[in-house]
C-alpha cells in the first residue's frame, strides 16, 4: 500500500522536492503539498483503493504524511497495513 | 477603580455603542479626507475594546468570537473604516490567543495588548502573490536568537498607526511556499517604505497602503504553530466572521436609513402604503439571510473549537468560506434596495438617508480576498468533501 501510496503521491502531490527523499513520517505540507494538490491526490487514492474519505478523514491530519495517509486509507479498507 | 474596571461596569455592548457615537460623529471626514479613524480607534482604547479577546488570566476579557462580532456590527453601522480596523485587530489578536498560550513571548505580548491598548495590524498580501495567503514568496532569515525579514507587502491596513504588525513568510529560506510562518514585530523593530498610495472607492479609512517591510527582531517573536495551523484553526473563521460583522453592519444602517424615509413617507400620505416599502419587505428579508447566515457560522466555529479535527476539517473550511461569499454579495444587493428606497436622497452625500459611503465600502467586501479565488478554493474542496445534507447537522 505505501509504495502504491508514494507512487501517487509523485503523480499528484506536486511536490518540489522527490517523493524518494521523503521519510514515511516526514510532513508532507512542509515539503510543499499544497491544498488543491492534497485534494488532487485524495481524488488519486479513492480511485486507486475504491474508497470515499468520510468528513471525518478529510483534514490536514489525514494527509500529513506518507504514514498518515496510510493508516487514513487503512481505515477504510480491510487490507492489513503493510 | 481602574480603567479596565471602569471600562467593564458597562456592558461590552454600551461600550462599543460609546465608540461608535464618536467613530459616526468622524465617518464622513474620514472617508472625504482617506483618513485613520483616529478619534474612532482612541474612543476604541480609551472604553478597552481592544483588549477584550485576550484570556482573563492575562489582563483581558476572554470575550467570545459572537461578542466581537456584535461590536465589529455596532461599529461597522457607524463608519465601517472603524469598524474594520477594529476587526482586522481582532482577527490578528485571534492568532495570538488561539496559538501563542504557552508560548513565554507571546503571553507576555497578549498582556501588554490588553494594558496598554496595542493596535496590531496584518501583512498577508504580497506583491506577486495577490490574495492567495496560503503562499509566499519572501523567507524570514533566522540566523541564532535574531530574525530578520523583507516582505513586499502591497497592501497593509493603518501599517504606520500600528504598534505592531504580524506578518506571513516562508519558514525558511530553502521551504515551500505554502511552509509559511507568522511573525510578530513591533514597531521600532522595523521600517516601512512606501509604494502604493491607497486611495480607493470606499474603506478609505482603513489607509491600507503598500509598504516595502524590513524588520529584525528576536526569533521568539515568530509564532510556534506553522501558519498553515493558524490559517485553517482562527484566521480563516475570524476573518469572515468579524469582516461579516462589520458588512452587516454597514448593510443594516443603510436600511435603518431606508426604514426611515418609508415611515415618514407614510406619515405624510396616511391611509397608503408608501411605495418604498415593498422594496424595504425584501431588503428586510435578505438582511434577515444575511444575519442567519453569521449566527449558524458563530454556531459551527463554537462547535468545531472543541473538536480539532472538525476545526482543520474541509466541510468547516467550506462553511466558513460560504459566510464570507453569502454576506459580501448580498450586503450588496440590500444597499441597492435601499438606494431605490431613498432615490436622489440616497444618492446624495450629507442627507439623512445618504448612502454612497455605504455602498462604496461595502463593494470591498468581495475583494477583500477575492470571492472569486474564494469560490476557487470551495470548488476544489467540493471534489472530495460531501455536502452535508441535513437540517441541523
Ligand atoms: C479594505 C481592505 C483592507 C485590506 N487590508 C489588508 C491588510 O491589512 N493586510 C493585507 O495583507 N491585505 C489586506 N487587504 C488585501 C486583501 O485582503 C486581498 O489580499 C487583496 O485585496 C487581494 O488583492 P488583488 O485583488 O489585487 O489580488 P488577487 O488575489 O491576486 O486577485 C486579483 C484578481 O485576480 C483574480 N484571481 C486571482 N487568483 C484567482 C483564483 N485562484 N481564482 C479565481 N480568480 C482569481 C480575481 O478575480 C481577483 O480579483 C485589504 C483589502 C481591502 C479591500
Amino acid at each position: 500500500m505505501t509504495t502504491k501510496i508514494r507512487e501517487l503521491l509523485a503523480k499528484h502531490g506536486a511536490l518540489p522536492v522527490s517523493v524518494e527523499t521523503l521519510a514515511d513520517t516526514a510532513d508532507l505540507y512542509e515539503a510543499g503539498l499544497s491544498s488543491f494538490a492534497s485534494v488532487q491526490l485524495m481524488l488519486a487514492l479513492e480511485d486507486a483503493f475504491d474508497v470515499e474519505f468520510p468528513e471525518t478523514l478529510l483534514n490536514r491530519k489525514s494527509f500529513a504524511s506518507i504514514a498518515a495517509i496510510r493508516d487514513a486509507v487503512a481505515s477504510l479498507t480491510e487490507e492489513p497495513v503493510a | 477603580m481602574n480603567e479596565l474596571a471602569k471600562a467593564k461596569a458597562l456592558s461590552l455592548t454600551e461600550r462599543a455603542r460609546r465608540a461608535a457615537a464618536v467613530a459616526a460623529a468622524n465617518a464622513d471626514d474620514v472617508d472625504a479626507a482617506g483618513r485613520f479613524p483616529r478619534e474612532a480607534v482612541d474612543a476604541m482604547k480609551a472604553e478597552r475594546l481592544l483588549g477584550i479577546q485576550i484570556p482573563a488570566y492575562l489582563g483581558g476579557e476572554s470575550a467570545t468570537t459572537a461578542e466581537i462580532a456584535e461590536v465589529c456590527c455596532i461599529l461597522g453601522q457607524a463608519c465601517a473604516a472603524s469598524g474594520m480596523v477594529f476587526a482586522m485587530h481582532q482577527i490578528k489578536a485571534s492568532s495570538l490567543v488561539s496559538h501563542g498560550e504557552g508560548a513565554p513571548w507571546h503571553e507576555a505580548y497578549m498582556r501588554r495588548i490588553a494594558a496598554d491598548q496595542l493596535l496590531l495590524a496584518s501583512a498577508t498580501t504580497e506583491g506577486g502573490i495577490g490574495g492567495n495567503l496560503r503562499n509566499s514568496i519572501c523567507a524570514i532569515e533566522v540566523d541564532g536568537d535574531t530574525c530578520r525579514l523583507t516582505k513586499d507587502a502591497t497592501v497593509i491596513s493603518y501599517a504606520t498607526e500600528a504598534d505592531a504588525i504580524l506578518i506571513t513568510s516562508r519558514a525558511r529560506a530553502d521551504s515551500a511556499p505554502s511552509d509559511q510562518v507568522m511573525t510578530v514585530f513591533e514597531k521600532g523593530q522595523y521600517t516601512l517604505e512606501k509604494t502604493h498610495h491607497w486611495d480607493t472607492l470606499g474603506m478609505r479609512g482603513t489607509r491600507s497602503d503598500g509598504f516595502i517591510f524590513k524588520g529584525e527582531a528576536p526569533a521568539e517573536q515568530i509564532l510556534p504553530k506553522p501558519f498553515a495551523e493558524i490559517a485553517a484553526q482562527s484566521m480563516l473563521a475570524n476573518s469572515h466572521i468579524l469582516w461579516s460583522g462589520v458588512w452587516f453592519g454597514i448593510a443594516s444602517d443603510a436600511f435603518a436609513r431606508a426604514q426611515v424615509f418609508v415611515r415618514a413617507a407614510a406619515r405624510k400620505t396616511p391611509g397608503t402604503v408608501p411605495p418604498g416599502a415593498l422594496r424595504l419587505a425584501e431588503a428586510s428579508n435578505l438582511l434577515q439571510l444575511v444575519k442567519s447566515n453569521i449566527l449558524a457560522a458563530l454556531q459551527q466555529y463554537d462547535a468545531a473549537q472543541k473538536d480539532e479535527t472538525k476545526l482543520s476539517s474541509m466541510g468547516f473550511a467550506v462553511a466558513m468560506n460560504n459566510v464570507k461569499i453569502a454576506s459580501s454579495q448580498t450586503i450588496l444587493e440590500i444597499i441597492n434596495h435601499c438606494l431605490l428606497i431613498a432615490g436622489i436622497m440616497g444618492y446624495k452625500n450629507g442627507t439623512p438617508y445618504s448612502l454612497g459611503r455605504h455602498l462604496r465600502d461595502a463593494h470591498s467586501a468581495q475583494l477583500m480576498i477575492s470571492n472569486d479565488r474564494i469560490l476557487g478554493n470551495t470548488s476544489t474542496m467540493l471534489l472530495v468533501n460531501k455536502q452535508d445534507t441535513s437540517l441541523l447537522g
